[in-house]
């Protein structure tokens, strides 16, 4: 087993996550790009730990997954609250902080 | 006081002994209390005291006329080496070694200039009763001149150089409140005003002169600077000797501070007789006579003396030769006269005396001429413009009486009293420098020349009134005091030099030699009095045996425009000072609107306009702030990897 391939993946992975957060607009979607960041990361992790034999990566990829479960909470109830009062679940509509 | 009595004890220079004020000298400081509290009371009773005030005015200076009298004859009692006598009022500044005495000297010096100040001051005061009879403010009058006289005493009876200067600001206060009494005139507001600021100038050297005698001799008072001034170092004396000589032209209207002199004719003429016989420009001569020790320990700053002295009483001749205002034909006059003094006493021991002697006779007869001026407005509607004079002998008798007689005495006739004082200078100033006594008597042929014009298109000639002008003489309050100074402009100069032995009476305190050598006395006064003669010939000619135009001629020579214009004395001022200034502070104000202000405002408006610009980053597009991040973490990244790498 080689762990280029995987972390390559993961890379891939990230990359494509972060393209997506920065070009899309549908809160959505901006969402599950971020899911793929994290879940790009906790491959990388896991990779780590089994190349280094430890249980360390695998433990931090637990706590990737429990963080991200709270976020999605957390995110989705301001998405769809945004959605409520804007009709809209666009990332570029709310920009009130701009002067 | 302690530091006053170790001075003594060693000073071989100081004339005798200073004596404390006991018995009736205790009265010196009367001689300055009763008219400052004349000022004092006229000021702060206002209106309340116009029915009386003039009289209270008169009354303080009569009363200090009456001490001074009552001094006088009871220094004439001491012994001649016991005749400087100190009274110490109180510590007026005593810090460490710093000690500035409320203390009054009474000497022969200051004891004449008393009686002068006051005799010839009550004399005015009772003058101006009538002549400002019609004014409204007439108390505000007698409470200035009250001012003027306290003044004018606190200056020559002080026995320190800092308690002159408070007497020497006094007399400069009470001129540009007099100069400027009828400030509703725009012309007497800046007459006032221009008097004061060149005054300024003087002061400013009087105040150097007593830090200077501070720093090296540590004392001011005039036993401690005469006793000790040999000690200090030579240039120094020159440097203190040059001050005290710019001091006394600001008050005295020496060149080159004489401008102001003229303009201040501005003032009612009891005050132009006020500033020009008893106080105010008497007090340069004073200083200078009073700094004797550290004038005879400079041949420079003597020389100096000599030089302002030879080209004042000059200029002032020429100028007074010009002028059509009466007031102003005098006030040339009064600087050329002065700088005979000055010339006296920059010769040194053998001049103080006659300079001081002059001074007196000046004083007197000065006092008359503008008396008398006065009383001829008085007559002629307030017109001072000599071409509409004339034939006044007969509707003004009295005063074409006294005015003939101060007439005499300041040309230097035989016996009156300018003939003692200017012949005893011409024939000092010949001994000691040619050139100025030949300068003296060239100036005393053009003083006869232009007091020959004032009284001939004054008082003889066709009349050339204005209409409905009605001369008449004027009433016995004004020609009684003329009337006192006229005797004393008679009889004066032989009383003081002959009776009263005025060289012997001020040599303990200026010191006295007699000038050895030069032409014979007889000679000088021949000569003196043939050019005097040929002046009086000239101007009669002119001005009494010719009709005097009405407008003054406009052909005239460039002498006569220049003696006109002041001797271009404005005119230099202005090129010299006046423009300089104004291009001066007009730079500071440009670098301040445009360097200092342009910084300031510059960083402010180059803050703003980074901010603006800045600003724009905050686009509120949540995406931009996550590429921002990225390309954060992206450089941080690289940096670590960059770090692990190398």
């Amino acid at each position: 087993m080689n762990p280029t391939n995987y972390l390559v993946l993961s890379a891939i992975l990230f990359s494509i996550g972060a393209a997506g957060v920065l070009v899309r607009r549908n809160a959505i979607v901006v969402f599950m790009c971020i899911e793929l960041m994290l879940n790009a990361s906790n491959l990388a992790f896991v990779t780590f730990a089994r190349t280094n034999g430890t249980l360390d990566g695998q433990v931090v990829a637990f706590f990737v997954m429990v963080v991200a479960a709270a976020e999605v909470v957390i995110g989705l109830a301001i998405i769809v609250t945004i959605f409520r009062t804007r009709n809209s679940a666009s990332v570029d509509e709310p920009n009130l902080l701009k002067l | 006081m302690n530091n006053t009595l170790a001075v003594l004890t060693s000073g071989e220079a100081s004339p005798g002994e200073v004596v404390a004020a006991t018995g009736t000298f205790g009265l010196i400081a009367a001689l300055i209390a009763i008219p400052a509290a004349g000022a004092v009371i006229l000021l702060l009773a206002g209106r309340r005291s116009d029915k009386w005030g003039h009289l209270l005015g008169t009354a303080a200076v009569l009363a200090s006329f009456v001490v001074a009298v009552v001094l006088f004859v009871e220094l004439l009692a001491q012994p001649e080496d016991a005749r400087t006598i100190n009274q110490f009022l109180w510590n007026w500044i005593d810090v460490g070694t710093f000690q500035a005495p409320f203390a009054l000297q009474l000497d022969p010096l200051s004891m004449v200039f008393a009686l002068l100040v006051t005799g010839v001051g009550s004399l005015i005061h009772i003058y101006s009763i009538s002549y400002m009879s019609h004014d409204p403010e007439r108390r505000k009058f007698f409470a200035y001149l009250n001012l003027f006289i306290a003044a004018m005493l606190l200056l020559v009876l002080a026995n320190n150089y800092l308690l002159l200067y408070v007497g020497w600001e006094g007399v400069g206060l009470a001129s540009y409140l007099l100069i400027g009494f009828w400030f509703h005139k725009p012309s007497a507001a800046t007459a006032s005003k221009k008097a004061f600021v060149v005054n300024r100038v003087g002061d400013f050297g009087l105040s150097l002169a007593i830090m200077m005698m501070f720093a090296t001799l540590g004392t001011f008072t005039f036993e401690g600077v005469n006793a000790t001034i040999d000690q200090a170092d030579s240039n120094t004396v020159t440097w203190i000797g040059l001050a005290l000589l710019l001091a006394a032209c600001g008050k005295s209207a020496q060149f080159p501070l004489q401008s102001w002199l003229l303009d201040a004719m501005e003032g009612p003429t009891p005050v132009s007789a006020l500033i020009h016989a008893a106080t105010m420009v008497t007090a340069g001569v004073y200083l200078i006579v009073r700094s004797a020790e550290i004038f005879n320990l400079s041949e420079t700053a003597r020389l100096a003396v000599v030089i302002v002295g030879t080209i004042t009483l000059l200029m002032g001749a020429v100028i007074g030769s010009a002028k059509d205002d009466i007031k102003k034909g005098l006030a040339g006059s009064t600087m050329s006269q002065i700088g005979y003094m000055f010339l006296a006493a920059g010769l040194g021991p053998v001049g103080y005396v006659f300079a001081i002697f002059h001074l007196l006779t000046h004083g007197i007869f000065k006092a008359l001429l503008f008396l008398g001026a006065g009383s001829v407005m008085h007559g002629m509607d307030d017109e001072v413009n000599m071409r509409r004079y004339g034939a006044l002998r007969s509707f003004m008798t009295l005063t074409w009486v006294v005015f003939g007689i101060g007439y005499l005495a300041i040309i230097g006739v035989p016996p009156f009293a300018g003939f003692f004082s200017k012949d005893e200078i011409i024939h000092a100033a010949w001994v000691e420098h040619p050139v100025a006594g030949l300068a003296a008597m060239i100036g005393a042929g053009v003083t006869a020349f232009y007091m020959t014009r004032m009284m001939a298109m004054t008082f003889h000639g066709k009349s050339r009134w204005e209409d409905g002008v009605h001369p008449h003489e004027s009433s016995p309050v004004m020609t009684v005091p003329m009337i006192i100074l006229a005797v004393g402009a008679v009889v004066g100069g032989f009383m003081m030099l002959y009776v009263g032995n005025i060289e012997e009476w001020l040599a303990p305190v200026v010191g006295f030699e007699k000038a050895e050598g030069g032409p014979p006395t007889s000679v000088l006064i021949a000569m003196t009095l043939a050019v005097v003669a040929v002046g009086v010939v000239i101007g009669w000619r002119q001005y009494a045996m010719r009709a005097v135009p009405e407008v003054a001629p406009t052909q005239v020579s460039a002498l006569t425009v220049a003696a006109r214009n002041d001797l271009y004395g404005d005119a230099v001022n202005e090129a010299l000072f006046m423009r300089p200034g104004q291009h001066l502070t007009r730079t500071l104000v440009w670098t301040d609107n445009k360097i200092i202000d342009g910084a300031v405002n510059g960083t402010a408006a180059g803050i703003g306009g980074l901010s603006a610009r800045m600003r724009r980053w905050q686009t509120g597009y949540v995406r931009s702030y996550a590429l921002t991040m990225l390309l954060g973490v992206v450089v941080v990244g690289a940096v670590l990897a960059l770090g692990v790498l190398l």
